[in-house]
Order: structure tokens, then sequence, then C-alpha cells
């Protein structure tokens, strides 16, 4: 397993765009940090940056790396190695590769400047959003055969998890404004990874305050640590189940 | 050593492969003959496994290909079109294929490297080599390993005539070694001299399966090409005179 994982990631990091989003995470961060003369402020401006360029960058990447190695791809499935091995080394490298980057570029400057509870949630929300968004990229780039085709429906992805998914929520809450939605808000967010990292994190700021009685009804779930517990497997099941039916659709397809 | 049972495959409408079976031995050379579009390419794809069949199965050795992937490293696949990571350079193409099928070096076999001089080009980026350059590169790498079983995909198309030779020269070493060959070409002529069987396919599905000796004394052609277009030649009337 390990040897292709080590060829993907050699190939990724042969690319320089890696590096360039580490330094483009660093300079926004380390920015951030100095501009603010509070550093709770400073993670809260980070905190939409970050919500926004992970998941973009993320399923953008994946996407176009993984239609990039269609060729390495065919190489390796006339091997001795199994479809199964080839694919989930595949995702790894890009999950690795993309988990370094983010945690130099952000994670470092946030723990060195933040060392608390939140800036520990806001890491490690980044390093699932990034493997998520891998995840979310292989699958949409193994079932589309065309390049522009696949990475289109990455950039609509990242479209309706990122804006519109907020939009309808936002849709449904004003329709049933009389109704007490507050319970199902909670299964909601569960259906969108972006916005169960901003909760989670929300919450460990002591921000809930401010989001009035569907913010307490919030803290009195994830606030708990039942509740972030709870949310943190909700976000490995968004990172394994693109992966795992990613996974089951190549092992059929035609090279 | 392969043998293929009823397979089928469908490209949405197109039936690529029908109901094709076949059995392929040690020993043998067979020159897998068809127009353009008749299901060859899909054929070999199928015994590597790139391509996966709606129905039917493969054995290699007797074992079922689906569940049992290590007979790969008993072919060497010499594509069509060789297509490899752009950004990497010969020599790191080829450590890395050492380093995935694992065989120790004094069993491999860089005949063919030295004789197509590869060793100069080593540093250069697979994006930068010419159609003719990657042909000898792909074979190189099929007959590295030196494996049981050779599948080439056009292996002369874009080589120029010393390299045709030299690979021709390599299958033939290879043939009396007692290996399975399988070979697909459009230049008739050059599989003469090497061809102990030949399978003819049209539209999917498999014509004839015959030795070339049998296909000589039924055409009464010597040569390959001519006995192939009798063949067609009677086929076509065939179905013609069906078609009324």
């Amino acid at each position: 397993m390990n040897k292709i994982i080590k060829y993907v990631i050699i190939d990724i990091l042969r690319n320089k765009i890696m590096l360039a989003y580490t330094v483009f995470l660093l300079l926004i961060s380390v920015s951030i940090f100095n501009l603010e003369d509070n550093s709770a402020k400073g993670l809260l401006s980070l905190l939409n940056i970050i919500l926004i360029i992970i998941p973009l960058v993320s399923i953008l990447f994946s996407a176009i790396y993984i239609y990039n190695s269609a060729e390495f791809l065919e190489l390796l499935v006339s091997q001795p190695l199994t479809r199964k091995r080839i694919w989930l080394s595949v995702f790894a490298g890009l999950a690795i590769s993309l988990m370094i980057s983010f945690l130099i570029g952000a994670g470092l400057p946030i723990l060195i400047y933040e060392p608390t509870a939140i800036g520990v949630m806001m890491t490690i929300s980044g390093v699932f959003l990034s493997v998520i968004f891998a995840a979310i990229a292989l699958l949409a780039a193994v079932n589309t055969r065309d390049k522009a085709k696949g990475i289109g429906i990455a950039i609509l992805l990242w479209l309706y998890f990122s804006l519109l998914f907020d939009g309808l929520v936002l849709f449904v809450l004003f329709q049933f404004a009389d109704y007490p939605l507050e319970k199902i808000m909670i299964g909601f967010t569960a259906l969108n990874p972006i916005d169960l990292s901003r909760i989670l994190i929300l919450l460990k700021m002591d921000l809930s305050a401010m989001m009035g009685y569907t913010g307490a009804v919030f803290k009195s779930v994830f606030g708990t640590n039942i509740g972030t517990i709870i949310s943190l497997l909700v976000l490995s099941l968004w990172m394994f189940i693109p992966a795992w039916l990613s996974l089951r659709k190549f092992n059929r397809k035609d090279l | 050593m392969i043998i293929a049972n009823n397979l089928t495959k469908k490209f949405g409408k197109l039936i690529a492969l029908n109901n094709v079976s076949l059995a392929c031995n040690k020993g043998e050379c067979i020159a897998l003959i068809g127009p353009n579009g008749s299901g060859k390419t899909t054929l070999i794809k199928s015994i590597l496994g790139m391509v996966v069949c709606d129905s039917g199965f493969i054995t290699f050795n007797g074992k079922n290909i689906v569940h049992d992937w290590k007979y790969r490293s008993n072919i060497g696949y010499m594509p069509q079109i060789g297509r490899y990571p752009e950004n990497m350079t010969i020599g790191q193409l080829l450590a890395m294929m050492k380093d995935i099928r694992k065989k120790p070096s004094q069993e491999l076999d860089e005949t063919l490297i030295e004789q197509f001089e590869l060793h100069k080009l080593m540093h250069k980026r697979m994006c930068t080599l010419s159609g003719g350059t990657r042909q000898k590169v792909s074979a190189a790498l099929a007959f590295l390993f030196s494996p049981e079983v050779l599948i080439l995909d056009e292996p002369t198309a874009g080589l120029d005539p010393v390299a045709t030779e030299i690979l021709k020269e390599k299958i033939v070493a290879e043939k009396k070694k007692g290996k399975l060959i399988l070979i697909t070409s459009h230049v008739l002529s050059e599989l003469d001299d090497l061809v102990t069987e030949v399978i003819y396919m049209q539209d999917g599905i498999l014509k004839f399966h015959k030795s070339f000796e049998d296909l000589q004394a039924i055409t009464g052609q010597v040569k390959l090409s001519k006995a192939i277009a009798t063949v067609m030649l009677s086929i076509q009337l065939e179905q013609k005179i069906i078609n009324g």
C-alpha cells in the first residue's frame, strides 16, 4: 500500500500547487492573527476563510488530480495490484498531502496564537474538511468520464455545500416559522459537513448566546462531550461513505 | 493457460464482445486479427482485468481472474497507445515499475532497454517523448519482467524499421522459450514467421480460431495476409447470401 501512496505524494509535490496552497494559508492565518489585537477575533475571521477555502481547494485539486492521473491509474490496473489498493492509495495520498498542507499552513499558526479548545477544534475540523472533500471529489470523478463535466460537478457540489444548503435551510425555516424546528435543525446540520464544523467551532467560542433560542438548543446538544463525539462521528461518516461508494464504482469501472 | 468463457461486454448500445470463448496455451503465438472496432482491444483489456465484462468469466492457470489479481505478475502488456504519467521521466517510470513488481534484479530482462538505447533518454519526461519512443518504452516495460505471457497490442505501430526488427527478434526469442504470445497487428506481413494460431474477430464475434497450418491448408495460401483476405471475402460472401 505505502509504495503507491509514496508515488502519489511525490507526484503531488512535484507540481507546486500544494506548496503554493500551504504558503497561501500560512500568509492568511499569520497576517490575520497579527492584524487583530485579540486573537479570538482573529480566529473568527479565519473561521470563515477556512470554511470556504479548504473545501474548495480540496474538492477541486482532488478532482483534477484524479482526471490527470488517468494514465497512472490505467498503468497500475494492468499490474499485479488490486483495484482497492490502487484507489485507496490514491485517496490516502491526496488526503495526506491536503492534510499536511492545512496543518502547516493554518493548523500551526492557530495552535501557536490560540492554543485553546477553540483552536484545537478548528484544526480538527480543518483536517476533517480536507479529507471529506477529497473523498467527495473522488466520488464525483469516478462517476463521470468527461473531465470538464466531472470538475463542473465538483464545483457545483462545493457551491451546494457552502452556499446553497444554507439558503435551503433558511427557506425551510421561514416557511415553517410557526413550528418548533430547533430539534429538526440539528438533524439538518448533520447533512452538511461545513455547517457541522462551523457549529462545532462557534459553540466552542461561546457565541451561541448571540444565536437566540436555536443557539441554546444547539448548545445543549453540541456543547456536551457526547454531542461533540457524535458530531465527529458524523464527520467521519462523511469521509468514509463517499470514499467507499467511489471505491465500489472504481472496482467495476472500465479503463 | 488463459481460458475465456462466453465473454459479453456492452458499451452502451455497442456490443464490443459477443459471447466470445477462447483457450490459449503455453508456447503458442496467437495473432488476433480483425477490422477496426471488432473488439480485439476490449478482449485484451478484459484478459488484463482493465475492462470488467458484463457476463462470462476468464481463468488464468485455472483460477478465475476476478478473485485472483496476482496473475497479472505473469503478464507483460504492451498497450496500443502507451499512456504514462506525464510528469515522470523514463528512469523514474522504470524504477517505479520495478518497485511495484518486486522482481529480483538478476531476473530482469533489460535487453530491449539496451537495444533501443533508452539509457541515453532516462532523464527525459514522458510528455516530451515522441510516439515511437513511447512505444519503445512500452515494449521495454512489457518484456522487462520476463513474464510467461506477453500481450502485445499493435506492437510495431509507430516504430522505425530498425526498432521493428529488434522487437520482432525479441518476440521470436521469447517464443522459443515457450511463452504464450498474444499479438494484434494490422501489418499482417510482419506476423508471417511468428504466428502459430490465428483468431479472427468481427463485430465482437469470434469468427474462427485455427492453427496457421490449418488456415494455410484450407485457403491454399502460404502468406497470412492472403489467407486472411481469402477468409474475409468468403465471410462477406456468406453474409451476402444470408441477407439475400
